[in-house]
């Protein structure tokens, strides 16, 4: 059972060397010439001031709290989609009840405009 | 068949040679290995030809001629890219986290390759049979983000900054879609192994006439393929989606640190998402390796050959769509993704599991 997953273990061991190759390759190649300005972060020709992480947006930590809902929410109708052929009328409505409540939800964070960029 | 033979040579030689505790797994590593690089490989070359394919066709929409200096008909161009970024300086940032700034491109590539794992190929043709395909897909295609947020954080620099937060809140509202999709590609399949989804959609009235392509999951579960393929299309941050790189704005966004190879690592894990994201969609809803008509001169091209062909087609709209459509606004993607995109997909998840709770099931 687990020896299944054994190629897709040396798949990702693959994927990873796909990107380190390349990285150590261009490195060795490459020249290297660091120079202040170069490496400095580029803004557009601009001297860089203020700090780069910077105060942002509070929606962006709201879709990602809603995100995670959401997500968890695919993550219970996954088994329960797996099995819907076999479980019937009774495994359907049940799930329904389930959805219903978070709908409840879906549409109280609308109406409160936490979907809303403008 | 012959295949077979040499293999079965292999796994005797490897267990007369280790022992029968060391032989059959090296042979087990031999032979994944070898799969691993024969799935590798050719994917690296199409993402290469890709780039070339995308410039050549949009060149080709708007009356020009694209690369054609390389080599006959442009033919070499991806290969002078690729070595030209090779030789070029790998910088690394005064401010930057080093490791993390490393890290990111690496962590780009890796899902979008590693994704491939679980794909079917041909009838009986896959790496790695598992029933949880699904699922690992789904985690896998999740994990990209991690590289383009790792990448904007690490670079310390406004505009990575802004890209990667921008791609984050994007990526992840997409991610609820595609997911929700998919739930429904799972009820009526019911099975997360993705052999059986294909399978799943050979049978039923149309196919049993040998009628296939009306039998796949496109037709019944249209909304949940429009939904899926335009998720794909945002996920993967390609135009009209692209503000997370919007060269006219945030001038490529998490990017635009990176240099020579962990800069081409970003290009090769973007088109390498392109395609897998095609081929997912052709497995889902398009009946992966299946012929669209069950005769004669229909499966004269092999089942492979199927899967190229739709997985062509569907790049192939990545571009065209790139071509034709300005970029949205942030905020237009947002309300597509969440007010559109969530309560369609939740609505068709009661709609097709109420229909397979009729008589008129075509699911069974």
């Amino acid at each position: 059972m687990l020896a299944e997953y054994f190629p897709i273990l040396l798949f990702i061991l693959v994927g990873l060397a796909v990107g380190v190759i390349p990285v150590v390759l261009g490195a060795l190649l490459g020249p290297h010439r660091p120079d202040p300005e170069k490496n400095s972060p580029y803004e557009c020709g601009f001297e860089a001031f203020e700090d780069a992480r910077m105060k942002f947006d509070v929606r962006y930590y709201l879709v990602a709290i809603l995100f995670i809902l959401f997500d968890l929410e695919i993550a219970f109708l996954f088994p329960w989609a797996a099995v819907l052929g076999e479980i019937g009328l009774f495994g359907f409505v049940s799930m329904m009840v389930f959805l219903a409540i978070l709908v409840v939800g879906f549409v109280y964070e609308w109406k409160k405009g936490a979907l809303e960029w403008e | 068949m012959n295949v077979t033979a040499l293999l079965d040579t292999l796994l005797a030689f490897s267990e007369s040679k280790l022992g029968p505790l060391w032989g059959p797994a090296t042979y087990e590593l031999v032979t994944s290995a070898v799969f691993i690089v024969l799935i590798v490989a050719p994917l690296m070359l199409c993402v290469a030809y890709l780039t070339l394919w995308e410039r050549k066709l949009i060149g080709w929409m708007q009356i020009r001629i694209g690369p054609n200096r390389v080599g006959p008909l442009g033919l070499l161009q991806p290969i002078a890219d690729g070595v030209k970024l090779l030789f070029k300086e790998v910088i690394l940032p005064t401010n930057a986290n080093k490791a993390l700034y490393i890290l990111a491109p690496m962590l780009g590539i890796m899902p979008a390759l590693a994704a491939w794992a679980v794909v079917p190929f041909a009838p009986e043709v896959v790496l790695a049979d598992i029933n949880a395909g699904l699922l690992y897909v789904i985690a896998l295609t999740s994990f990209g983000v991690y590289g383009v947020i790792i990448a904007g954080w690490a670079s310390n620099s406004k505009y990575a900054f802004l890209g990667a937060m921008r791609s984050a809140a994007q990526m992840v509202s997409y991610e609820l879609g595609m997911g929700f999709a998919l739930v429904v590609v799972l009820m009526v399949s019911g099975s997360l192994n993705l052999s059986d989804i294909v399978n799943a959609q050979g049978r039923g009235l149309f196919a049993s006439k040998g009628l296939h392509f009306l039998s796949w999951n496109w037709l019944p579960l249209a909304p949940m393929l429009l939904v899926y393929f335009i998720s794909g299309v945002a996920e993967t941050n390609r135009a009209p989606f692209d503000v997370v790189e919007g060269e006219s704005e945030i001038v490529a966004g998490h990017m635009i640190e990176y240099s020579g190879m962990t800069f081409a690592l970003f290009f090769l894990a973007e088109y390498a998402n392109m395609i897998l994201i095609s081929t997912l969609t052709a497995v889902m809803f398009f009946g992966g390796w299946q012929a669209p008509i069950d005769s004669a001169l229909f499966n004269l091209l092999p089942p492979f050959g199927w899967l190229l062909a739709k997985v062509f087609v569907i790049v192939s709209l990545f571009l065209w769509i790139r071509a034709t459509f300005p970029r949205y606004r942030y905020d237009q993607i947002m309300r597509l993704g969440w007010k559109i995109f969530i309560p369609l997909t939740l609505v068709w998840i009661v709609f097709v599991g109420a229909w397979m709770q009729t008589p008129w099931n075509i699911w069974k």
